[in-house]
């Protein structure tokens, strides 16, 4: 991106969560379900003492792209680290619940999530999960209709059980900001020792799990500029493209064929990876 | 955490609702609701605990020292400071501005 293009773009993680789900959507299309003023928040978190958002860090933004019936997910990250606790949770897996309900009744409703996410939320610990759980079920019933897009942008990237939830869309679109990973690096860093990963090293740390290294090893399917209308465009073109021929999640033998490639008694690198990946998952 | 409870003047009824900000680090969310002409209610729920002088003296500077329409404000605090929590204040009401004239 060179300085002119710098300045005319318009930032997509510079927004906040209900400024990103209206970026996607077609102007003045948005309305918001469980909005922040209907006040559903956590009741788990005051309790602990903690300052509660009143719309528990989760956009629920229903509207058209492309003139079509949309479901925007947003995840705030910068709300707990985008956390997801009962509430949120169940907005979420609520929302894609009842687009797969439009669905069979013949509206053909579509879901964009966004993805800024560091997993579950721990003061809610069980029922988050369970939420989780939920939102991974429902995503995979609307995906069997319509695909279901995930976007991860970043900054605090898609990690521990929403990892799974990312995986199981249909399409992914990451931003170079963006990391996407089962475990966060503190935690790989404190289960395998800091001389297998330093969790401060940055430039590292995006080498393995950065939104341009997920895409290069194919387990993304856009890599695209931190744009609104590049994203927005992206996830219109995706739509297009209709439901993949396979769904990442049941390519199961191929991700194991390839795992079985991996020498995991030398230090792994990005390009070692990219080379092992880089021959596919299809089976 | 601590809540604390603030009333203040105020003009006619706010025309719309309004919402500023998020609960992150260093900000905060700013929640506008029409209230009865004449006062404005505000409750704040803030992570510093200790501050109460501090959210009356701004806010009495914002709100005493001026006619702004009456609203009920719910703001929730996760450490701004008081420049920031100002700026959305200012911005809740300027998107209510916005809204009336639509």
């Amino acid at each position: 991106m060179n300085t002119e293009q710098l300045l005319q773009r318009d930032s997509f993680i510079e927004l906040n969560a209900r400024s990103r789900a209206s970026a996607l959507l077609d102007a003045g299309s948005m309305r918001e379900l469980i909005g922040p003023f209907d006040r559903v928040t956590s009741p788990w978190l005051a309790l602990q003492g903690v300052v509660t958002q009143s719309d528990d860090g989760v956009v629920v933004a229903k509207g058209t792209c492309d003139g079509q019936p949309t479901v925007v997910l947003a995840i705030e990250g910068a709300f707990q680290g985008g956390s997801l606790g009962e509430v949120g949770g169940a907005k979420i897996a609520g929302a894609l619940e009842l687009a797969a309900q439009d669905n069979r009744d013949g509206v053909p409703t579509r879901a964009v999530i966004l993805f800024e996410t560091g997993g579950v939320r721990l003061q809610e610990a069980n029922l988050g999960l369970a939420a989780i759980a939920e939102i991974h079920s429902a995503i995979v019933d609307l995906r069997r209709y319509q695909p279901v897009i995930g976007i991860t942008a970043g900054t605090v990237g898609c990690f521990g059980g929403m990892s799974i939830a990312a995986a199981l869309c249909s399409y992914l679109i990451v931003t170079r900001e963006a990391r996407l990973g089962l475990n966060g690096p503190a935690v790989i860093e404190q289960e395998a020792g800091i001389a297998e990963y330093d969790s401060r090293d940055k430039p590292f740390i995006w080498s393995f799990t950065g939104g341009e290294q997920r895409y290069r090893s194919g387990l993304v399917d856009a890599y695209v500029e931190d744009d609104a209308m590049q994203i927005r465009n992206m996830v219109c073109e995706l739509f297009q493209r209709g439901m993949p021929e396979q769904n990442r999640s049941d390519m199961v033998q191929g991700f194991l064929a390839r795992l079985i490639e991996v020498d995991a008694s030398i230090q792994a690198t990005p390009e070692l990876i990219r080379t092992i990946y880089q021959k596919g998952f299809a089976s | 955490m601590e809540k604390i409870f603030y009333e203040y003047p105020a003009g006619s009824p706010a025309k719309a609702r309004a919402l500023t900000g998020v609960v992150g680090s260093g900000d905060l969310e700013v929640l506008l609701e029409p209230h009865t002409a004449g006062l404005t209610t505000i409750a704040v729920n803030t992570s510093v605990d200790g501050m109460g002088q501090v959210w009356a003296a701004l806010l009495t500077r914002i709100f005493a020292m001026s006619s702004l329409p009456a609203a009920k404000i719910e703001i929730n605090d996760f450490g701004a400071t008081p420049g920031v929590v100002r700026m959305r204040i200012e911005q809740a009401f300027e998107e209510l501005q916005f809204a009336s004239t639509k």
